[in-house]
């Protein structure tokens, strides 16, 4: 299998937030529930206890609010034994996955046992909830479950749902690792770029010089692989001035956020204008690519001096 | 509406563990020219375009945008995308065909997998609140699946070791596959367990790769294929989320959208299985009847390459060629998403007796 | 057979707000959904498939949520389809619906379109960082005051339209229930004393962020004759696409808006607009896209667009109602917002409207964009049955 080529451009890609989730009322109950190391279902019109507790009828789309305690104990319904956990999983160490359907309910929960080894589990093993000793209510309130000899107890007791300062929202911390590659197109004109050249490419079919490149015409769907040297001078043909300071980002306001069209390419690309007040910005300003010291973009476009170029010879461009 | 559409093309990527040199849109857009090259039309000219992809194989919000640089979509072309797999596009684009607003669709899907950890990105389809945070992945939920159906007696470690070798030796005919040939099941049972019941055949490689048809109504159809692949019937069901409330050994959904898309009407000869995990085709083949006579995935299915998000829609593709090239009369393709089987889409094509 | 006629008989949205704390995803999706039900007088039983459209899934954090929210959409055994056209989303959704109807694949379908911004941040959700790319230099409104910019020199509009559309919107929003702002007090002069944050664009012009639902009922002719209330019937809908960014790009007229107006224009037989057109419901994020799509939507000769919001014609009480909702200025649940677009044109000839009811309505537009200026749905509705 090919691998990636010396010159294929690759970087860590993070996408992570705090994702912030409030709840219904059925779920505030069970989550509020679990931090008490209490066991909350709902009940469906046709009698059928559903644990973990939704709000809406899996197959009548009922809205169902009908709250019932079920027992901490309960049987395995299927199993799966991890030997390696991955990051964010209920336990460090190997353990199995399960279904559990909790003594009372009907339908099975899904979540971590810890159990020796593989052949310790089975299909119909009794087990019990082992709480979390910090609980904030959350389905990791339930640290995970465990073996636990007892006999079943059938049964579910109404509950109110009424607990004191409910939960009402949770935070899912939720972090993706991904590895970013540009492409052939983009790893051309990225490494061009890093000797200070721009380079776009031009259609085979309608000769338009598109910049920067992605690898095909986007109007014709033709692939382009013939590469152009374009500016490195260009007109501006619009921008506005920033005013606000965007988060993360170093630059001083007020600050002009333009659209360049470089000599030679048929469309404009974007860059900050400097090296004059932004109230002096025009359109049609001549400017030229300001490169600092080891970035791979130009930091900002700055004035050529030449007289503006006039309206007619951008205004295809806008 | 009575209106006949044909798939009457079908192209699809060479599929590989991971194609860092290549952007989403460099990967499709060899695939669109073939298709569209088959069925003799120019880039922009079929008459309603739909996609499936989704943002988080890539990690980018509207990573399907970049994708549309590949179709040539100028003059601005009537166009659509459905963030899952591309056999709900080709749904999408099939209902499009039957409204008479267009006579030709183009339909494609990026499958570009490897940018990062599958197996966590797929966490994140399932419910926020209470299993999501847990973090359990596709195969953790595939191996609970299997467990349910070894418990119940519908198979065993032995017989889905046989479904790994018989979809990855079919496979060694597929050109376009990513693994090819099987060792025995012998000796593939006696490497250790991947997360116990699943030892690593049981699951589906990680996969990039892009597929397109292109669909055509009745004589426009006719005009461009000389066998098109008739769609009879193509219908899709879900079912509820949670794992713990479904019979895990079973799919409902797949029967419903099967009686609905009329595959109970006549025996296919052909069955193309969406079907990533071993234990999941023996589900697929209850939930279908589908008799020892059928030829299951002769492509290899999903266990030979499995660019998520593609992978549905090369079923129907691979069905339909074969139908194309005159070794089906009849097939069944059927797609899936969501954890474990949790919707399906059935189509059954056909091709015209001389 | 022609195609089946599309009639919308229910219209639900819920409550647009910067954070519903009161409710799940699915909590937020069912609120607009049963409005919808129950003004059509149906029930989850008379559904028979659900298409549901939002924009980037990174917002909630949920890798396609239709797969959770299935049992909320009383989905379960029947067809559920989720499209994802980016800002045009809500739009291109209800129209996925309506052709599942007139192709007669499906007698009554229930299309839903939401965002829940609050999960997340929507700043984030659009700008995640892109390995060796400039990181966004500017901000969401940078991203358009360049092109409002361009608008102004080609058409030599004056500075103060923006505010005027602004002015207008958030008074019309004092009218509808849902939308997210209502500005009680507000004046033209607090609207212009705005801070200017990205330069031709002032904070007043610019929209929220939203919590926010929107849901329809399509049904043919057959469930059209069973609902309670008047049906908004679909004369023209059309989707159009063009690349993100290409030489020969009109930012400021795509054309592909244009040619999208104009299919609309065609299937409905509507040849002059201006003139048979009664009220518009367009996807205004920032204010100043008021005229520019004006012209783009063939209301207005090119570079005129402003003068008709100038003449006051797109107020509320004007000639040519433009988002007597509020528009996306007054509430904006970004994969919702062009699904409450289409909505908010089907309640105004249906009679429906409330307190933004423009009177006698009984053609309307409803349009929907998204991506870089690439992606447009719209449709036409009108009060009475398609002859064709």
């Amino acid at each position: 299998m090919p691998g990636p080529t010396p010159e294929t451009l690759t970087a860590p890609l993070v996408v992570e937030f705090p994702f912030t989730r409030s709840l219904g009322p059925v779920q505030s109950a069970f989550l509020t529930g679990l931090r008490e190391r209490t066991v909350l279902g709902v009940r469906t019109r046709d009698g059928r206890v559903l644990v973990p507790p939704v709000e809406y009828d899996p197959v009548t789309a009922e809205e169902i609010r009908d709250l019932v305690e079920t027992a901490a104990t309960g049987t395995v319904t299927t199993w799966a034994w991890n030997p390696a956990p991955r990051r964010g999983q209920p336990l460090a160490t190997p353990f199995a996955w399960v279904l559990v359907r909790l003594d009372g309910a009907d339908t099975a929960l899904l979540h971590a046992l810890d159990a020796p080894g593989p052949d310790a589990v089975h299909t119909g093993l009794r087990v019990r909830i082992r709480w979390a000793v910090r609980r904030t209510g959350a389905i990791t309130d339930i640290a995970c479950f465990e073996p636990y000899d007892s006999p079943a107890a059938p049964r579910a007791t109404a509950h109110s749902g009424a607990f004191a300062d409910p939960v009402t929202g949770i935070t899912t911390s939720a972090r993706l690792d991904y590895t970013y590659t540009p492409g052939r197109a983009q790893t051309r004109y990225l490494t061009a770029l890093a000797g200070r050249r721009i380079l776009g490419e031009r259609c085979p079919a309608c000769h338009k010089v598109h910049v920067p490149p992605r690898g095909a015409c986007p109007t014709c769907g033709t692939p382009t692989d013939e590469q152009t040297e374009v500016g490195p001078r260009g007109t501006v043909t619009t921008f506005c001035v920033v005013n606000i300071k965007a988060k993360g980002l170093e630059i001083d306001v007020p600050y002009v956020y333009a659209h360049i069209a470089l000599d030679g390419a048929d469309l404009a690309l974007h860059g900050r204008i400097a090296g004059i007040p932004y109230d002096r910005v025009r359109m049609g300003m001549r400017v030229e690519p300001v490169w600092t010291e080891g970035a791979r973009h130009p930091d900002h476009y700055r004035p050529t001096g030449e007289p503006d170029a006039p309206y007619d010879a951008y205004k295809e461009l806008l | 509406m009575t209106r006949d559409v044909a798939i009457v093309a079908f192209a699809q990527s060479d599929h590989r563990r991971r194609t860092p040199e290549t952007s989403e849109a460099e990967m499709l857009l060899p695939v669109l020219r073939d298709v569209l090259d088959q069925a003799g039309l120019d880039p922009g000219t079929p008459g309603f375009t739909c996609s499936g992809s989704s943002d988080y194989l890539a990690g980018r919000p509207f990573s399907f945008t970049m994708a549309l640089d590949s179709v040539g979509a100028w003059p601005p072309i009537a166009e659509s995308h459905v963030e899952t797999d591309g056999a709900w596009a080709l749904y999408e684009a099939w209902v499009k065909l039957l409204t008479g607003e267009a006579d030709t669709a183009l339909v494609y899907a990026c499958g570009k997998s490897s940018p990062g950890d599958l197996r966590a990105v797929l966490t994140r389809q399932l419910d926020p609140y209470y299993v999501a945070p847990l973090w359990p992945d596709p195969i953790a939920l595939a191996a609970l699946q299997t467990q349910a159906l070894i418990d119940a007696g519908a198979t065993d470690e032995r017989a889905l070791a046989g479904i790994a070798v018989r979809n990855r030796r079919a496979a060694t005919a597929n050109p376009h596959a990513q693994l090819q040939g099987s060792a025995p099941a012998e000796r593939l049972l006696e490497a250790d367990h991947l997360l116990r019941p699943l030892r690593t055949h049981d699951a589906p490689p990680i996969s990039d790769g892009a597929a397109a048809v292109v669909l055509a109504a009745d004589d426009t159809a006719r005009r461009i294929c000389p066998r098109p692949a008739w769609i009879r019937g193509i219908d899709h069901r879900i079912e509820p989320h949670g794992l713990g409330v479904r019979d895990l050994t079973d799919s409902p959904s797949t029967r419903l959208a099967a009686e609905h898309a009329g595959a109970f009407t006549a025996p296919v000869d052909t069955a193309e299985l969406h079907a990533p995990f071993t234990a999941q085709e023996v589900v697929l083949r209850t939930a279908l009847r589908l008799g020892d006579d059928v030829l299951v995935n002769p492509s290899g299915g999903a266990l030979a390459a499995n660019p998520v998000m593609a992978t549905g829609l090369i079923r129907l593709g691979e069905a339909a060629a074969r139908i194309h090239r005159g070794a089906s009369d009849r097939a069944l393709a059927h797609a899936t998403s969501g954890p474990c089987l949790q919707q399906n889409l059935v189509a059954v094509l056909e091709g015209e007796r001389p | 057979m022609s195609k089946e006629p599309v009639a919308v008989v229910g219209i639900g949205q819920t409550r647009h707000a910067a954070a519903r704390h009161d409710v799940s995803i699915a909590g937020l999706v069912r609120e607009a959904a049963v409005r919808a039900l129950d003004d059509a007088a149906l029930t989850w039983a008379d559904v028979e498939a659900v298409v549901i459209g939002k924009a980037p899934d990174f917002f909630e954090g949920v890798m396609m949520p239709e797969l959770y929210l299935a049992d909320a959409l009383g989905a379960t055994g029947k067809p559920m389809l989720r499209v994802h056209t980016a800002g045009s989303v809500g739009g291109s959704t209800a129209l996925v619906a309506a052709s599942l109807v007139a192709s007669r694949v499906h007698r009554t379908v229930l299309t839903l379109a939401f965002e829940k911004q609050s999960e997340s941040n929507a700043m984030w959700g659009l700008s995640l960082p892109v390995p060796f790319q400039q990181p966004l230099l500017a901000g969401a409104g940078g991203f358009f005051a360049p092109h409002v910019r361009a608008y102004m020199r080609r058409s030599g509009a004056p500075e103060g339209i923006g505010t005027l559309v602004a002015y207008k919107d958030r008074r019309n929003a004092l009218r509808n229930p849902y939308a997210h702002l209502h500005e009680h007090g507000i004046t033209l002069e607090r609207v212009r004393s705005s801070p200017m944050l990205w330069d031709p664009i002032r904070y007043s012009e610019t929209c929220p962020s939203s919590d926010g639902a929107c849901a329809m009922v399509l049904t043919g002719t057959a469930g059209a004759a069973r609902a309670p209330h008047p049906p908004a019937w679909v004369h023209g809908g059309a989707m159009r696409s063009e690349p993100t960014l290409f030489a020969g790009k009109d930012f400021v007229s795509p054309r592909a808006g244009r040619d999208c107006a104009a299919e609309v224009y065609r299937q409905a037989g509507v040849t002059d607009p201006r003139r048979e057109i009664d009220v518009v419901e367009m996807y205004v994020p920032f204010s100043w896209y008021e005229p520019m799509w004006l012209e783009n939507l063939g209301f207005a000769a090119e570079g005129e667009g402003w003068k008709l919001t100038e003449s006051g014609a797109t107020e509320a009480d004007g000639d040519l109602p433009v988002n007597p909702s509020g528009g996306v200025l007054s509430a904006n649940p970004i994969g919702a917002s062009g699904m409450l677009r289409f909505a908010e044109a089907a309640l105004q000839v249906r009679g429906a409207a409330g307190e933004r009811q423009v009177p006698g309505a009984r053609r309307a537009l409803g349009h929907a964009y998204g991506g870089g200026a690439q992606f447009f749905s719209m449709w036409l509705v009108a009060d009475t049955r398609p002859t064709t």
